[in-house]
Formats: structure tokens, C-alpha cells, sequence
């Protein structure tokens, strides 16, 4: 033998350091203690779903739900709800690209005080100039955002009246957050180079946005604000429900009503039309992305 | 311009006009001095917050119960979505690789075909009722409280991500699997050490995205009664609590902020 003991596999020549060895451990551990703690909070117990009236609810629910509603009287009804839905869709998307683009421009680090724009300029005028506006769009857009459309519409609700106007002015608010967010990194992350080639050919500020930036992000942007339509007409179909127009403020009443053959109706009035606005804004970004 | 362009502009504008005027939008009084004014005394309304101790132990609760449903939610949701990814993924089912050399006989071929269209169908539907409509369905069923919340964000999200995982599933490299099953590997091995490796990063990076939607989603599932800091709200925004309104957004603001955060910090370790 020529050597004294068998190790099995040579040693690692790159340990792992001891908190990142003990990493999975620590998250298993903190995901176990998490989920059990929220089990208890929610009360989550799945016994409840078979336990007392639950299933006969269920069935009344099922049994009241079908056949669906389906008169005359009721669709035309539901003709106006519809069409308002997808009207504050169409507003609520237009009032957030006019809150998302000013501001998610100013929220563009490159556009505001870095990079290959700014190098003629002095310290303290980027600072001022750029900076601030730009860190200052940014805590905007965050908390435009961050708080959920239909609470903004509750408050909407609140300041200008009940109506479709609340509710296009919520989705506008809440999507301009994200449309910002969004378009400030579509513009970050646009191709340098084209910028850096008209700089060194002596193009101005504004030549170097309006050929070099825009040209490049504008496909994306479409896109986007496209995709963020289709998420507005779900939002909007349901904002009704605190008294922002639409088809949510039938579902409300029918709910409240117990006449769930109306609900019924009412869903699939807008799964066609949740499809319908898929299928065209598809067909819209398949042809401007191409 | 071309032609196809100045018709689809022309038709935006018909759109948004028609839009402007369905909706009662009325730019004119709403900048105009009397609507600034009505939006200007109600900011003004809101503030300063609610900083009392039972108003920020309300908000608290409030917002420790908001976690909870978007957690247990979560976690629900992948328990749906993964069976059902599954179900929808025809490599796994009857075609691609894993199937190769085998007969399947046309018996077999109909059932498993059966089985795909049936769990499609499946997640179109739970992912179509939105998640707030799920929540009123659930409310009716179990009562109120938070457990209806979790049951509405576990149903909607899992026909979400079960759309999304089964389309990882499906768009797996070949060229791994290929390698295995030259080198002999069993059916099972091939979906143990070439798929699952494959699509388990960005199964992960959806679940987690989803979560940073479902702790907004869960914040107001409360206004049809599903618990959280929504149920609040709707307390006082119907009790004209203007102050402990602000204190309760606020919550929002927070817990959002969190959890992106938090879920962004577990991406960049786990993916």
C-alpha cells in the first residue's frame, strides 16, 4: 500500500464558506416556521370546506347558477356595462402612459444624469438637474404602484363621485406606476452603441433621444403598454365591485341578490371578452414587434 | 405613413374619444378650480395619519394577516399548479422523447390526450375569474375571514402557474435528455436529471413573482370580506376614517415594499 488511508474524492480546492453551506438549511427552516405561523393566521383549515353548510352552498350556488340567465332583457342589460368596461380600459391605459412616459423618462438614469448624455455637463448641474427629479419620479412611480388599483379607486370613488370616471382614473394611477417603472427600464437597457456613434459624430442631446434612444425603445414600449391593456380590462371588469362602473357593479348586485344564474352570465360575458382583447392586442404586438 | 398605419391611427382616436366620452372623463372640471378643490380637501382630509396605538396595532394585524393569505395562498397555488403543469405538458404525456420506441396503444393515446385537454381546460378556467370573483365565491362558501382569501389567491394563481410551469416544461432544452437517453437512462432519470433541473429555476422565479402579485391581491380581497388590510380599509373608508385610512395604505406601501424586496433578494440566491 502505498499510501496510509483512502480519502474517497481529493479534497475541495474551494470550500464553500459555513453560512453559505448552511444557507439551504436556514431557508428550509425560515420557509417551514413561515408557512406554519401564516397557516395559523389565515386559518387556514381545509376541514371547513366539507364541514357544516360549505358543500351545500356549493350546490346551491351550482343549482341557482345554472342554466345561466339568458333572456333578452338581461343581456341588454349587461350591453352598457360592457361597454363601459372596456372604455375604462381604453382611458385608464391612455392616463397612464400620459403618467408613465413624462415620468418614467425623468426616472431614466441615462436620460437624467449618467452616461453618454451628460458627459459635457458639470458635476453640480447633473446633480441638481438630473438627480434629484429623477430619484424623486422614482419614489413617485413606487408608490403609484404599490397600491393596488382598487384601492385607488376606492378613493377615487371618494373624491370625484361613484362612476366609470373613478375607475379610469384608479387604473391610470395604479398602471402609470408600473408603465413608468417599466419604460425607464426599457430605455436603461437599450443598445449603447448607436448613442455612443451619433455623440462622437457631434450630435445634439435631443438628436441623440429622438434618433439613437427612442427608435430602439419604442417597440418595447408598445408592446408593453399593449400587454398592460389586456391587464386593464380585467381590472376594470372588477373595479365595479367598489362602485367604479363596469360589469364588476352587476356581479355585486347579482351577488348580493343571490342570483347566481345572472353571475353566471356575467362571467362569461367576460370571458369573451378578456379573449377578445387578448386576441387583438396579440395580433396588435405580433405586427409592431416584427 | 403607411396606409395599414394612418388607418390604425385613425382608429385609436375613434377609440379614445369614444372612451373619453363613455366614461363622463371630464378633463376641463377635473383640473379645472372646482374639482382640484374637492381632490385637494380630500388629501388634505387624509392627513396626518393615524399614529395612535390601536390604529397602528389595527394596521399591524392588518398587515401580518395580508402576509399570511398571500403565503399560504402561494404555496397553494403551486400545490395546484404543479399536478396540473404536469397534466398539460404533451412531452411528458404522449410525445417527445420520453416516448420514443415505445407503442402506446391507440387506447392509451386517447386517454392521455383526454387527460391534456381536460386539465387545459381546467386552468382556463381558474385563471379567468379573476381572483377578487373567486373570493366572493369562497366568502359565500366558507364564511368570512381570511381562509376564503387564501382559497381565492390558491385558485387563481394556480391556473397562472400551471399555464406558465407547463410551458417551462415544454420548452426544455432536448439536447440534455437526448444525451441521457443515448447513455442509456431510464424514463424516470431522464425527467429527474434533464427536465426537472432545466425548469426548476424558472418555475421558481414565477412562483415568486406571483407572490409579489398576490401580497397586492390579498390586500384588497378583504373588500368582499376575505380578511387582511383590505377589510379595513373598507371599514374605514365607509366610516369617513380618513386618517386611519392614510395609516392603512401606508401598511400596504410597506408589506408590498417588503415583499418585493425580500422575493427579489431570494431570486438572485436561488436562481
Amino acid at each position: 500500500m502505498a499510501r496510509g488511508t483512502r480519502t474517497g474524492a481529493p479534497a475541495d480546492p474551494f470550500p464553500d464558506s459555513a453560512s453559505k453551506r448552511a444557507f439551504p438549511l436556514l431557508l428550509t427552516a425560515g420557509f417551514v416556521a413561515v408557512l406554519a405561523g401564516s397557516l395559523y393566521v389565515s386559518e387556514a383549515d381545509p376541514r371547513k370546506l366539507v364541514e357544516g353548510d360549505a358543500l351545500g352552498n356549493v350546490a346551491r350556488f351550482v343549482q341557482g347558477g345554472f342554466p345561466p340567465r339568458l333572456t333578452w332583457e338581461f343581456l341588454q342589460q349587461l350591453v352598457r356595462p360592457t361597454i363601459e368596461t372596456i372604455q375604462i380600459s381604453v382611458m385608464g391605459t391612455c392616463i397612464a402612459v400620459l403618467i408613465g412616459l413624462p415620468l418614467g423618462l425623468l426616472a431614466t438614469s441615462s436620460l437624467s444624469w449618467s452616461g453618454v448624455l451628460h458627459e459635457r455637463r458639470s458635476r453640480v448641474g447633473r446633480w441638481a438637474l438630473g438627480f434629484l427629479p429623477y430619484a424623486a419620479s422614482r419614489a413617485v412611480l413606487s408608490a403609484f404602484r404599490s397600491i393596488p388599483e382598487y384601492v385607488w379607486a376606492f378613493m377615487f370613488v371618494r373624491a370625484v363621485g361613484l362612476g366609470p370616471f373613478a375607475g379610469a382614473l384608479a387604473i391610470g394611477v395604479a398602471y402609470g406606476g408600473m408603465l413608468g417603472k417599466v419604460y425607464s427600464e426599457i430605455l436603461e437597457g437599450v443598445n449603447p452603441r448607436p448613442l455612443e456613434t451619433l455623440h462622437a459624430s457631434g450630435a445634439s442631446r435631443a438628436g441623440i433621444v429622438l434618433y439613437g434612444l427612442i427608435p430602439q425603445a419604442l417597440p418595447t414600449f408598445i408592446s408593453y403598454t399593449l400587454y398592460r391593456w389586456e391587464c386593464a380590462i380585467r381590472a376594470s371588469a372588477i373595479l365595479g365591485l367598489v362602485g367604479a362602473g363596469g360589469l364588476g357593479q352587476q356581479v355585486e348586485l347579482s351577488m348580493r341578490f343571490f342570483l347566481f344564474d345572472e353571475v353566471i352570465t356575467i362571467l362569461g360575458v367576460l370571458f369573451c371578452l378578456v379573449a377578445a382583447v387578448d386576441f387583438i392586442s396579440g395580433r396588435l404586438r405580433a405586427s409592431v414587434v416584427r | 405613413m403607411s396606409r395599414s398605419g394612418v388607418w390604425a391611427s385613425a382608429g385609436f382616436a375613434a377609440l379614445v374619444i369614444w372612451s373619453y366620452h363613455g366614461t363622463g372623463m371630464d378633463l376641463g372640471e377635473l383640473f379645472g378650480p372646482e374639482g382640484l378643490r374637492q381632490i385637494g380637501l380630500y388629501v388634505v382630509r387624509l392627513f396626518p395619519p393615524d399614529l395612535s396605538p390601536p390604529a397602528l396595532r389595527a394596521a399591524g394585524v392588518g398587515a401580518v394577516e395580508t402576509f399570511a393569505i398571500s403565503f399560504v395562498g402561494s404555496v397553494l397555488a403551486v400545490g395546484i399548479a404543479v399536478p396540473l403543469a404536469i397534466a398539460t405538458t404533451r412531452s411528458l404525456l404522449y410525445r417527445g422523447i420520453l416516448h420514443e420506441g415505445r407503442t402506446m396503444g391507440p387506447r392509451a393515446r386517447a386517454v392521455r390526450v383526454g387527460i391534456y385537454a381536460l386539465a387545459k381546460g381546467l386552468l382556463n378556467l381558474l385563471r379567468t375569474i379573476p381572483e377578487i370573483l373567486w373570493a366572493l365565491l369562497f366568502v359565500f362558501m366558507v364564511g368570512l375571514g381570511p381562509f376564503p382569501g387564501v382559497l381565492a389567491l390558491g385558485f387563481h394563481t394556480g391556473g397562472v402557474l400551471g399555464k406558465l410551469f407547463g410551458e417551462v416544461l415544454d420548452d426544455v432544452d432536448p439536447r440534455p435528455l437526448e444525451a441521457l437517453q443515448s447513455t442509456g437512462a431510464s424514463r424516470l432519470r431522464i425527467l429527474f436529471y434533464g427536465i426537472l433541473p432545466q425548469a426548476a429555476p424558472q418555475c421558481l422565479s414565477y412562483a415568486l413573482y406571483r407572490w409579489e402579485v398576490n401580497i397586492r391581491a390579498a390586500a384588497v380581497l378583504g373588500f368582499v370580506g376575505a380578511g387582511g388590510l383590505g377589510q379595513r380599509i373598507h371599514v374605514a373608508i365607509s366610516l369617513f376614517l380618513e386618517h386611519q385610512l392614510l395609516t392603512l395604505v401606508l401598511a400596504i406601501y410597506v408589506m408590498v415594499t417588503l415583499v418585493d424586496a425580500l422575493s427579489a433578494y431570494l431570486r438572485r440566491r436561488l436562481v
